[in-house]
């Protein structure tokens, strides 16, 4: 933590009342909502830990539909996400989950479907001071903080894919700062993530979805 | 130009003939490589939204989602404006101010987390009540409001802000800690003695643990963001007056982590001891809570 910035301690500005309970689960669910295609209508949050006991108390419940919305932690509409959920035609649940213990205290999964039929499971956990992390994503695990712009690909597990990846990043003149593989098994299902330093060129999406092998590719700003 | 410890900031002051407050600013646009514009327009950003949080609390009725916190700053403003306060106009608009941005916070409105939510009152309740009884411009404050995070920045990099961590002292502590600092440099002070006051600040609040009721920032956090800047204020007179720290900051900071670090897990922010295990204080709240066992 050497770059700690000026506005990391006279900020985040944000919705309260708490950084890990409202700021950091807004986080969590704004980048499942960049992670889908077409028009959210469905939404079931599971909470566990701390998020189960108190997540109304401390509009966990209100950041999260907010997320989901595309608000960012400082949007004085999170405050009124509930209804504006409902006039988008999002139908939003919470499960409460207070058994299970082998998780972070504060931990939510996200489930999202779309008008297109499209939809993700993420696992995310507010890991303090407004920062999140994801954990899990279509049942594999990840580590996603969504504080850089992020470039999310799914692809099948086989070679030349990274290569033609990496290839696509030059192209548009893209810095990686961070890349990291994840995959269910050898041949398999696998997602890379890119953590960038600028914003990125929405035109890599359909180059790499071009490859064969790559599934799909979404980009994730910073927030 | 960069700095991990209250000692490198200090030399640097010293030799190059810097406020704190200046020192941090080229630390952000000089070693961080940010803009100096956006970086002041991202301070006046921070600066008006706390003047807002309290604007709000004075004028709107609002309450925390607990239910357990609501128009505390409107009680305050009536006693003083009646005549009635016994702390004097500056400490007694500075707590008005501290708790009013805490139940903004609670209700889900805007505010700054400086450093953290839980003790967001502290720094703007000081500031702008320092403000409005001194005749300091917004630019004045604004500045002084780098001097705040230069000590933010020590605590966060050698110790830690988080109420999980550290317990209350590392939240509010630190907030009153940066504010006392702040003061010093609008009202004067060399680097030296804003740094002293950071250390009293800290020092006096040694221990505080963090224990929410119903885990909600209400109960006690509100009045204790009252606390935090009349100890700000208490500190920052003590420094000013030439009275002097035998222990450095860095030391302070050191001390607060290792304290917080020794407090048991049920006083920091479990909820699970201290005033979170107030029967009566769970009856009042509106969230259904239940101890985990």
């Amino acid at each position: 933590m050497n770059d700690i910035s000026i506005f990391d301690i006279i900020g985040p500005n944000m919705i309260g009342p708490s950084s890990s309970h409202t700021a950091g689960a807004l986080r969590i669910a704004h980048l499942a909502g960049k992670l889908v295609r077409g028009k959210i209508t469905r939404a079931v949050f599971t909470l566990y830990g701390s998020f189960a006991w108190t997540y109304h108390g401390h509009g966990t419940d209100r950041a999260l539909v907010g997320g989901i919305l595309g608000f960012g932690t400082d949007d004085e509409r999170i405050r009124d996400s509930f209804a504006l959920a409902k006039e988008a035609g999002i139908d939003f649940r919470f499960v409460e989950n207070k058994t299970e213990k082998d998780v972070h205290p504060n931990t939510v999964d996200i489930h999202l479907e779309t008008d297109t039929g499209y939809s993700v499971d993420l696992r995310g956990e507010s890991i303090g001071g407004g920062n999140a992390l994801i954990r899990r994503l279509n049942g594999i695990d990840v580590e996603l903080t969504g504080a850089y712009p992020t470039l999310i690909i799914k692809h099948i597990d086989a070679k030349g894919v990274l290569a033609y990846i990496t290839t696509m990043c030059s192209g548009i003149d893209l810095n990686i700062a961070f890349m990291k593989v994840y995959r269910e098994s050898k041949g398999k299902n696998a997602y890379t993530i890119i953590e960038t330093d600028s914003p990125i060129n929405p035109s890599i999406i359909s180059a790499l979805e071009c490859h064969e092998s790559i599934l799909a590719a979404s980009i994730v700003p910073a927030i | 130009m960069n700095f991990a410890t209250a000692r490198e900031l200090l030399e640097y002051c010293d030799k190059e003939k810097k406020k704190i407050s200046e020192a941090m600013f080229i630390r952000e646009t000089e070693d961080l490589e940010q803009s100096p514009e956006e970086t002041s327009a991202k301070m006046r950003r921070a600066y008006s939204i706390m003047k807002q949080a309290i604007e709000r609390a004075q004028k709107e009725e609002i309450y925390g989602m607990g239910g357990m916190i609501g128009g505390e700053s409107r009680l305050l403003n009536a006693l003083r404006e009646n005549g009635k306060n016994i702390c004097g106009p500056l400490v007694s608009k500075a707590i008005a101010y501290a708790m009013g941005v805490l139940e903004v916070n609670a209700s889900m409105g805007l505010i700054v987390a400086a450093p953290t939510a839980g003790s967001s009152g502290v720094i703007p309740g000081v500031l702008r009540a320092l403000q409005e009884e001194m005749d300091f411009t917004d630019e004045q404050i604004i500045q002084a409001l780098y001097t705040a995070a230069a000590v933010g920045y020590l605590i966060t990099r050698n110790a830690t802000t988080a109420g999980a961590e550290g317990g209350c002292q590392a939240e509010v502590g630190s907030a009153s800690a940066m504010a006392a600092a702040a003061v010093v440099e609008l009202m004067g002070g060399a680097p030296v003695q804003c740094l002293d006051a950071a250390v009293f600040a800290l020092t006096n609040i040694l221990g505080l643990v963090c224990d929410p009721v119903g885990g909600l920032v209400e109960i006690p956090c509100q009045n204790r963001n009252a606390m935090g800047a009349s100890n700000a204020l208490i500190s920052a007179e003590i420094a000013l007056s030439g009275i002097h720290s035998v222990t450095p900051l860095d030391e302070a900071i050191t001390i607060m982590y290792n304290v917080g670090r020794s407090l048991p897990s049920a006083l920091r922010e479990t909820a699970r001891g201290g005033m979170a295990t107030s029967p009566s204080a769970c009856e009042a709240c509106k969230v259904k809570w239940k101890l985990p066992s």
